[in-house]
Formats: structure tokens, sequence, C-alpha cells
């Protein structure tokens, strides 16, 4: 980490202005990715573009408001869009394998012992018929050619490693016994009961009160590490992502408006958007402020995005950038210190400026 | 210390002094469980909501905070006698209006109203704004000077909507704007409370902050009391002026704002503050959080003595066995450990390193954007603002 961090101060940051992100031999890699949905009214653009990689150990947050694409982004690299009527585009590269091509088969086969989902809301993800313990087994069934008896051992052991108390006896309990921050244990049980390298968590603690929540987060840290999996936290909060995440991809409108280190984004962010965030939440480490700045306006509709800048309708510094280009033309994601990418049409050392003398001081 | 046998809460004059607009006695609410087919006798009661007191003065902000289970919401709901409550005594603008009948109440339901969490649920979907706004003045028949049509208008229009949108239904409207309309009908007949529950908890940060804002203007204008209900202790420590904590159905701690927050008291309030997390990852990293283990116990069967003694990381670690005896069976009292600062533990405790945190200032050496920019690094100092994180640890 801090190697990276010389390299960031050391190198002009002008330099990598016209560089584009590079790729590598990722564990996941997400090219381009989109996903339109054609409806009636339109064609819906819920991921335009996106491209980040995950590796092993790793915790990566995606970040952005309701309808961002942050859900479907995730949705489509477990290849749940399959068989809907969602056209798929772009590559993504999971340990060696290309997922957007591959058929339903060779996705059931890694969904669940490679690659596991956590859902937001554990009380309409578990199946209110079954036990607790059964559902986490069957997952293990599918995968695994052992008894039942022995299916049974590993998800106890499972649901103890989630801090369940008396799992034995709750592997018997029907979700409803269940309380909410228990439920959710039970939810990251079954995804990791295989052992996946891949766990994509989806809002794992929006449902969840604070103090659950630190118990949750503070379990999915540890997981990563003893587990070695690299994992995908959904969420909304940038004080969650602060707390857990190493890299982060801000997402706006179906797209990444900016991506970099926790640190990068959260002490040198570039884009506009991402100060907005930081500036409309009220913090309780920060002096209580007189009054909140909300970004103005609302989200933008995925049927019809704004032209140029998704962000421009409602960015304060359009002017700041000669010749309307930000109602004109659609910026690209540029590289802006090592690692760090913004796609902004205001130059990077004016974004900087912007940043230290109007943004920071109000935050 | 007390025996707990008369259960001297205290009265709710205490707690806010003289002239309040609103006060809440001893409140209870009780959800019976039945049993049997035909005779349903009482086998329990969920206690939802189990002796609280406050009071709230016109224009004042009180929050409820507590985690999912806690009763803050059952709390309001029995405020604005949408529940019935099972004993106490609320005390609204001078008249007792626990026992009213509802043709007693409908009139005064024109000063107290109610803005919901979810703006999805709580706008009728075969209705149009216009109709849903309207609907308080034609309950209430009220008079209005230009009409009803006129008077929901600028209705909407004060609350940031469209005047001409009035025709329109609630799906047409984005999360935010349809709780803009529920702050419009709320605020319709200019009521002089206002119950908020979880108010902004669906809508985005982005979103929230706007709505936030739009709440405190219209408080100041039209002099507005708020029960602010909500989770989210940040947004609680932005809006409210004084805080209630609340733990299975009972006021952990009650105090200003401002002590609340540099100087908490009560070990759940504690846990509560640790475990929000902050936008900042070195300090996140620096900072010592609370893990409060296992699960809210149930209110069918609350534990003995302190109802938080079977989580409490103090009973847990630092207690010894005579103290931790006065936990497991001695009620604790809401009591004044401070000035005005009201909390209901045994052994409570001023804990400065939980308290938020007032502004460290960004060290530029944090931000390398400044060193990018090296002409005018705007180094901004840390303002010269006293904590207040009390040292003072007051101990009874």
């Amino acid at each position: 980490m801090s190697d990276q961090k010389e390299a960031t101060l050391g190198t002009p940051a002008v330099d990598f202005e016209t560089e584009r992100p590079t790729e590598s031999g990722a564990f996941l890699s997400v090219r381009d990715l989109r996903v339109h949905f054609k409806t009636d009214d339109g064609v819906v653009k819920a991921v335009d573009g996106i491209s980040f990689e995950v590796a092993r150990g790793r915790i990566l947050g995606i970040v952005g408001e309701s309808g961002s694409g942050k859900s479907v982004t995730s949705q489509a690299i477990l290849g749940l869009h399959k068989g809907s009527n969602a056209q798929v585009s772009g590559e993504i590269w999971f340990d060696g394998r290309e997922l957007v091509a591959a058929s339903e088969a060779d996705m059931r086969k890694l969904r669940g012992s490679e690659m596991a989902m956590i859902f937001q809301d554990p009380l309409s993800s578990l199946h209110p018929f079954y036990k607790v313990g059964s559902q986490i087994a069957e997952a293990y069934l599918v995968h695994n050619h052992v008894s039942r008896r022995e299916a049974r051992r590993v998800s106890v052991e499972m649901l103890d490693r989630v801090g369940i108390p008396n799992p034995d006896s709750r592997y018997d309990d029907f979700p409803h016994q269940f309380s909410g921050g228990m439920r959710q244990r039970a939810m990251i049980a079954m995804a990791l009961v295989c052992s996946p390298k891949l766990l994509i968590a989806d809002e794992p603690t929006t449902a969840l009160d604070v103090t659950v929540q630190a118990q949750i987060l503070e379990l999915m840290k540890g997981l990563a590490k003893e587990f070695n999996s690299a994992i995908i936290l959904i969420t909304h909060d940038l004080g969650v992502v602060a707390e857990t995440c190493e890299d982060v991809v801000v997402m706006y409108g179906g797209q990444c408006v900016e991506k970099g280190p926790v640190d990068d984004l959260f002490y040198r962010p570039e884009m506009a958007y991402t100060w907005g965030l930081l500036g409309s939440m009220p913090r309780l480490d920060r002096t209580r402020q007189a009054r909140l700045t909300p970004i103005p306006g609302t989200p933008p509709s995925l049927i019809q995005v704004p032209r140029g800048c998704v962000f421009n309708p409602r960015c304060r510094f359009t002017e700041r950038v000669p010749g309307n280009r930000c109602v004109t033309e659609h910026p690209d994601l540029l590289v802006t210190a090592a690692g760090h990418e913004v796609r902004c049409h205001i130059p990077g050392p004016e974004r900087r400026q912007i940043f230290t003398d109007e943004i920071l001081p109000t935050l | 210390m007390t025996q707990p046998t008369d259960l001297a809460q205290p009265t709710a004059a205490e707690v806010a002094g003289p002239g309040a607009l609103l006060t809440v006695e001893n409140l209870t609410k009780h959800f019976p469980i039945k049993h049997g087919l035909l005779i349903q006798r009482q086998v329990g009661a969920v206690r939802a909501v189990d002796g609280v007191s406050f009071s709230l003065n016109a224009g004042e902000t009180l929050g409820l905070v507590g985690e999912s289970g806690c009763g803050k919401t059952t709390a309001g709901r029995a405020i604005t006698r949408l529940l019935e409550p099972t004993s106490g005594r609320i005390v609204f603008d001078g008249v007792d209006i626990t026992k009213l009948s509802r043709s007693q109440m409908r009139p005064r339901r024109r000063d107290i109203q109610m803005i919901f969490q979810d703006p999805y649920s709580s706008l009728n979907p075969r209705h149009t704004i216009g109709t849903i706004v309207g609907a308080p003045f034609h309950i209430q028949g009220a008079k209005t000077e230009r009409g009803i049509k006129a008077e929901v208008q600028a209705l909407l229009e004060r609350v940031g909507l469209n005047p001409e949108h009035y025709n329109r239904y609630p799906h047409e409207f984005s999360g935010g704007q349809r709780q803009r309309i529920g702050v419009a009908r709320a605020v319709a007949l200019r009521p002089k409370l206002i119950v908020c529950d979880e108010p902004v908890s669906a809508l985005d940060v982005s979103i929230q902050a706007q709505v936030v804002n739009l709440l405190e203007d219209l408080q100041s204008e039209f002099d507005l009391a708020y029960i602010f209900v909500a989770h989210d202790l940040s947004v609680v420590r932005h809006i409210a002026d004084r805080v209630t904590v609340m733990y299975l159905g009972k006021v952990m701690e009650l105090t200003d704002r401002d002590t609340l927050y540099s100087a908490p008291m009560h070990p759940y309030t504690h846990a509560l503050m640790s475990a929000v997390p902050v936008p900042d990852p070195r300090k996140e990293n620096r900072r010592q959080r609370i893990l409060l283990t296992g699960d809210l116990p149930s209110p069918i069967n609350p534990p003995s003595g302190c109802v938080f003694h079977t989580r409490c990381p103090k009973f847990r670690e630092i207690l010894g066995d005579t103290e931790r005896e006065q936990c497991t069976t001695v009620v604790p009292l809401v009591e004044a450990k401070a000035d005005g600062h009201f909390v209901a533990c045994h052994f409570p405790e001023v804990r400065a390193d939980i308290a938020a945190a007032e502004d460290e200032g960004i060290s530029v050496a944090e931000t390398s954007a400044a060193a990018m920019a090296p002409t005018t690094a705007d180094q901004r100092s840390a303002p010269p603002l006293d904590t207040g994180s009390a040292d003072s640890g007051a101990t009874t």
C-alpha cells in the first residue's frame, strides 16, 4: 500500500491524464460491461460500460444511489440475467474464464461453489418452509458428493463460524425463528459453505441496526482474510466503505464516475458527485453543521441518460469547463494517479485545486 | 441506590420544565398475547413501550433513537393515539389526550400530524397528489382563504414540488419527491407537533439531505415541534435538540444533543455511537469499537434488573460480582446524573473516547492534492472548538 502511495506522490499526475486504464490478469476482471433492458418506454441502460478488477483477499466497494446500476452489475457477474430480457455485453473474466458468453449450465456449476452472493433482505431470501440449516446444507450437497450427515456437519460448523450460538439446535430452526441479524448471518453461512473464491454482498447490512451491522462487517473482514476470497461489497453508505473496503468504485447513472483505492476516494476525491456524496451526509466525526449540503436535483432516468456527462444536470462546476463540453461531450474515465480514475472534463490539477480550496473546507 | 418498588420515574415536568407542548408520563404500550380458541385468555404481553417519560417544548425537536424493536415507533404512534396506550398520561397543549374518544380526538388531530417512513406505502396510489395533500382540509373542514386547490398548490411549491403536478399520481414521483408530498400533507393544517417516523431512512444520502433541510426550514417557518424517530445517530445529531435513547421499551438516556454526543454516559449509548461507521478510513482504523454481542432480548420476557445487562459490555468485563448483582436484580431508574442529563444505569460513566468528534481538520499531509497544487494549499487549521467532551467522569 505505502509503496503505491509513494508512487502516487512522486509521479506528476498530468502524464496520466491521456492514459487509458490498463487491464491485468486479475482474479475477477469486468471489462466494459453493459446491461440494457428493453422496455415499452425505451431501453433502460442500467449498466453502461463499467470496468473494474478485484484480487483475491481484497474487498471492493461499489457505491451509488438507488438506480445507479450497482446491483445489476453484481447480478451480471453471477449470470443472473441469463434468460431474462437483458442484453449483456462486455467481458467478465473470472479466474481465467469468461462469463458473459458462458452457458447457464456452466454458470450453475460456478454459482454457489466458486462465487456466492449475500442478498440485502435476508427474510425474503430464505425460504420460509425449509429449516435454515437444510437450506445451507443444500448448497453444499449440490456441489459436493457427500452424505447428508456430512453436509449437516459442515453446515453446523459454518453456523458456528458466523457466530450463531447453539448451532446444532439452531440448524433445525425455521427462518422466522431467527432475528434479523441472525438471518443475515445464516445468509452469510449459506454463501460461504463451499468456500467461494468470490463473494458478492449486495447491501448486506442495510436492513440491520448499526450494532448488528458492526458485527457483520467485522465478520466479513475476517472471512476475506481467512478464506482469501475476493469480496465485492455493494452499499450506499460511505461509512461502511471506509470501514471495510480497500478499493472503491463510485457509480452514477449506470456508469463508473470515479474509482480508486479507498484513501484516494476519501482524502483526494476528484469527481463532483463523490464530493457531493461526502458533503451531503451528516457525520459523527465532525462538528455539527448548521445545514446539510444536499446534491440538488434527482438521479437521472436510465432511459434518457443526460447527454454529455451523466452528472451534468446536478453538477455545480459545469461552467468551469469551456465550450459547454459537459453537456455535449461524454467524458472518458481517465487515470489521474496510480489506480485512481476519474470521469470529468475539468483538468486534473484544477479539480484538485477545487477540492482543496472549495470542497475540503466544507466537509 | 433507591429501591425500585415505587418506580419513581422522573415526572415529565422535571424533565423539561413547565410550559411544555407535550408531556408524556410513564407511557406503556403492551400488546397482549392470547391463547385459546373460543375463550381467549391472555398469557403474556409484548412490552413494546414500558414506562417512557419525556416532554417537548413548542418548536423543539426530540430525537428517539434505538435499535429496531426498542419501541421507538410504538411510542410515536401511541403519542398520536394511532395506538391506544396501555397506561400512562399524554398531555398535549394542556389537555390530557390519553383517554379522549375518537370524536373528541378528531379536532385535535389538526395539531398533531405524522410523517411516515415509507414514502411508497404511505400515499394512496389511486389518489392524485392534489387529493392527498388536500385531504386534511376536507377532513377537518378547514377554512381556506383562497380555496383548497390554491392552498395545496402553495404547499406543493413550499416543499419544492411543481404546483402544476397537482393532478399527478404518486407513482409518477421519485422516493424523495414522494416524501416531500408526505411532508406537505403533514404541514397542511399548520400543526404544532409532527411525529416523524424514520422520515429519511428510505432515501438516498443526497436526497436525505434535501428532506432534512426542508424539515428544518418548515420548523422555523411554522414553529413546529418534531418527535424524530430514527435509528441513524448522525441524522439525529443533526436535527434534534434533545435525544432520548431507548432500549427494549425503556429510556436509557435522555439529554440535550450536545451533551449526549460529547459526553454519553450509558453503556448502551456508547455501543450505539461506536458502531456508527464514519466516512474516513484512517479514523475508522483507529477507532475503538464496542461490539455488542447477541441480539435484542425478547420484549415478552425482558431481562430482570437492568434490561440491558445481558448485552452490556461493562457488566461483562468491568463490574465485580456485587455490582453485577445490583444490575441483575435492581431496575435502574431514569435519574439525573448531571444537570439535565438523565441516565438509567447503576454505573454510568462519561466516555469521551466514544464521543462524536469535533473537527480535527484534515491535515494537509492527508491530501496529496495539496502537494500537487503547492501554490495555495489551503491549510485548514483545526477550529478552536472546545470538544467539551468532559473529563468530568460523573459517576454515581
